[in-house]
């Protein structure tokens, strides 16, 4: 099969953006063997097809609301690897200069509204953010995106309900990686699709997709946030997906069968996408060009992550109110 | 001048910032055509209507996170949590969310919303409806918390919180809204952090907030016939905190008592205390003394809440009983 220009450099773009999800995500956690990289992490080895097809279909003027395992979704909205890395490693040229750290990534300016840590809360955050859109007339979506361990907490279900009843421009994407920390959902959820199957309820359309195919989740995301846009509502996209690694950087992930390991493995997003892209005619060295250029990105962001200073005593008391200071008394 | 009600109040203050911005919303559960379980939004869904007076389900969740969403995306949120025990069940979105996000995102969002809540007790509600919350709110970083005690001041201070482009928690005494006071013509607006001395005597000062500064008041009255000559003042915000006033009029009297509808730990006036206690121990010629609500669930029969929170007599003796000893 071939495909057009246009075609083959957006595919090309999704190739490129998993590869960098991935290598920016092994550098992280090579830093972190070097304990460059402090505190705790959650990466999303395995994860990148769901990052990259999502923000592909979106829009500058759209809004992300990630959760703690959000460094994909970050760098998926353009947001450079050097302040990222350098948030995670405590630095003053840091993404937040070092006030968030990893579990709270947020870059305003590219529609990056924040990385959320306790479950469930973004859910609704996020509507307030499609309120705000709706109410003001823009036309601009806000995107969810949340692990299916979040399906069982209160605030998932009241998000759906308020979105739905306000007919809300949010789309909730639920990256279903198989485990709630180290238990596997299925074990604690009472349905099997824990996002999909609970969507019926609010009156939305189930949609699942394999999480692993970034093609796949491009077009369901494209539909679902052209819908949005157009004043048609809500939507909820389960997208089955792997996590590489465990939970967190405390994790091993032991309780994983070795023969389903295995099995995610060998449907890894990006070896399979690249295997399409050379059977729909991109070339070996393409891809190549692509890793390589990747590579010197992450070398570069690493170089200039490692060279930023420790954020000085003057942003302690910094920016606990809009005036820019921490005053609580006269 | 005309005289309204505190719940009147309630309405008078939102309608005057509706009228003059726009982005100025208002979700909550029975806030529209119900005007609100207090009545405190009545007239607000027919002046402004369905879009800008929002019902809501009871999400309380739901409702401070889109109000956070929405603060965080250019609209000023008014949202309403019925009665402030319900704080708890949606306190992550207010403590760890809302509070924290400016800090941690090295100030790249801001939060310009209001958490209105109806608060304390005297209302024989029991002890799931009736607490006094206000510590809750006070004890966390990135709040701003706000407690008027009349008519007047839920304007003024209303105005100025919708104004402010931080998050403020707005705490209405349930058991005020009845009350009246004179409403000066035209705009009211007050300045967040500011307390004021509704009272000035020679003897003691009386530093009080919310329901509790009618009764301050009723105590002071009291006292004078004693020959105990009261200062009271109206503390109106915990978040910014107007320490110079209170220091300045505990420093006239040299002796201090709070009067705190909370429970006894870790009330507010433990707070004031200490800051009065570090900086103005020489000016002192008594012990601080706190009178609160004793350390317990509040009851539901009048006759054992009645004994609960801080009455006039209660307020009376011990201040009695303290500069006399």
């Amino acid at each position: 099969m071939t495909m057009t220009t246009s075609h083959i450099t957006a595919k090309l773009e999704l190739y490129r953006v998993q590869v960098a999800l991935r290598e920016f995500e092994r550098r992280a956690h090579d830093l972190f063997l070097e304990n460059l990289v402090k505190g705790t992490s959650h990466l999303g080895l395995g994860q990148e097809a769901v990052a990259a097809g999502v923000a592909a279909a979106m829009r500058p003027t759209d809004w992300t609301f990630a959760t703690y395992r959000g460094h994909n979704h970050t760098l998926a909205r353009g947001v450079p690897m050097t302040p990222v890395l350098a948030e995670l490693m405590g630095r003053s040229n840091g993404l937040m200069a070092g006030k968030g750290g990893s579990m709270h990534l947020t870059s305003v300016e590219h529609g990056m509204m924040g990385s959320y840590a306790i479950i469930g809360a973004h859910l609704v955050i996020a509507c307030g953010a499609a309120w705000s859109a709706q109410y003001r007339g823009t036309d601009q979506v806000a995107v969810c995106f949340f692990g299916d361990g979040t399906t069982n907490i209160g605030a998932f279900h009241e998000a759906l309900n308020f979105a739905a009843i306000w007919k809300l421009p949010v789309v909730f994407v639920c990256e279903n990686n198989l485990y709630m920390e180290y238990t596997r959902t299925s074990d604690i959820t009472a349905v099997e699709h824990p996002a999909a199957d609970r969507a019926r309820a609010y009156g939305l359309e189930p949609i699942i997709v394999d999480g692993n195919d970034v093609d796949a989740v491009f077009e369901v995301a494209s539909t679902a946030i052209d819908r949005a846009r157009a004043g048609e509502g809500p939507s909820m996209i389960e997208a089955k997906t792997y996590r590489h690694g465990g939970h967190s950087r405390a994790d091993p992930g032991k309780y994983r069968p070795d023969e389903e390991v295995k099995a995610w493995l060998a449907r890894d997003p990006i070896p399979m996408y690249h295997s399409r892209l050379l059977a729909e005619g991109a070339s070996e060295e393409q891809l190549v060009a692509i890793h390589h250029a990747v590579m010197a990105e992450v070398d570069l962001a690493t170089e200039e992550a490692k060279a930023g200073t420790p954020p000085g005593p003057e942003l302690l008391m910094k920016d606990v109110w809009a005036d820019g200071g921490s005053q609580w008394r006269n | 001048m005309a005289q309204l009600t505190f719940r009147e109040a309630i309405a008078h203050g939102l309608a005057q910032e509706m009228r003059r911005d726009p982005s100025v919303v208002m979700i909550g559960e029975d806030i529209g055509a119900a005007g609100g379980v207090f009545k405190g939004t009545v007239g607000l869904f027919e002046e402004f209507g369905p879009v800008r007076v929002r019902d809501t389900p009871i999400s309380e969740q739901a409702i401070l996170g889109a109000a956070m969403g929405a603060a965080m995306t250019g609209l000023r949120p008014v949202a309403e949590v019925m009665f402030s025990d319900f704080f708890a069940v949606c306190w992550d979105i207010v403590a760890n969310e809302i509070a924290k996000s400016r800090y941690m995102t090295n100030g790249q969002v801001s939060f310009p919303l209001v958490i209105r809540s109806g608060n304390g007790g005297g209302l024989r509600f029991g002890a799931q409806h009736s607490q006094s919350v206000e510590n809750w709110a006070m004890m966390v970083p990135g709040l701003k918390v706000v407690v008027p005690s009349n008519a007047r001041d839920v304007i003024g201070l209303m105005a100025a919180a919708i104004r402010d482009p931080d998050p403020v928690i707005f705490l209405e005494a349930k058991a005020l809204y009845p009350t009246k006071s004179e409403i000066p013509e035209g705009e009211i607006l007050d300045t967040l952090g500011t307390a004021t001395v509704p009272r000035s005597g020679a003897d003691a000062t009386l530093v009080a907030l919310g329901a509790m500064v009618p009764r301050a008041l009723a105590a002071a009255e009291e006292l004078a016939e004693q020959g105990i000559d009261c200062t009271v003042v109206d503390v109106r915000s915990l978040v910014p905190l107007d320490t110079q006033t209170i220091l300045r009029e505990v420093s006239a009297t040299g002796r201090m008592f709070t009067v705190e509808e909370n429970p006894r730990l870790c009330g507010w006036g433990a707070e004031l205390s200490s800051i009065v206690t570090e900086e103005a121990f020489y000016d002192l010629d008594g012990p601080i003394v706190r009178i609160t609500t004793p350390h317990i669930p509040l009851p539901a029969a009048d006759a054992l809440e009645d004994l609960a929170i801080p009455s006039v007599e209660r307020i009376v003796e011990t201040v009695v009983k303290s500069m006399n000893s």
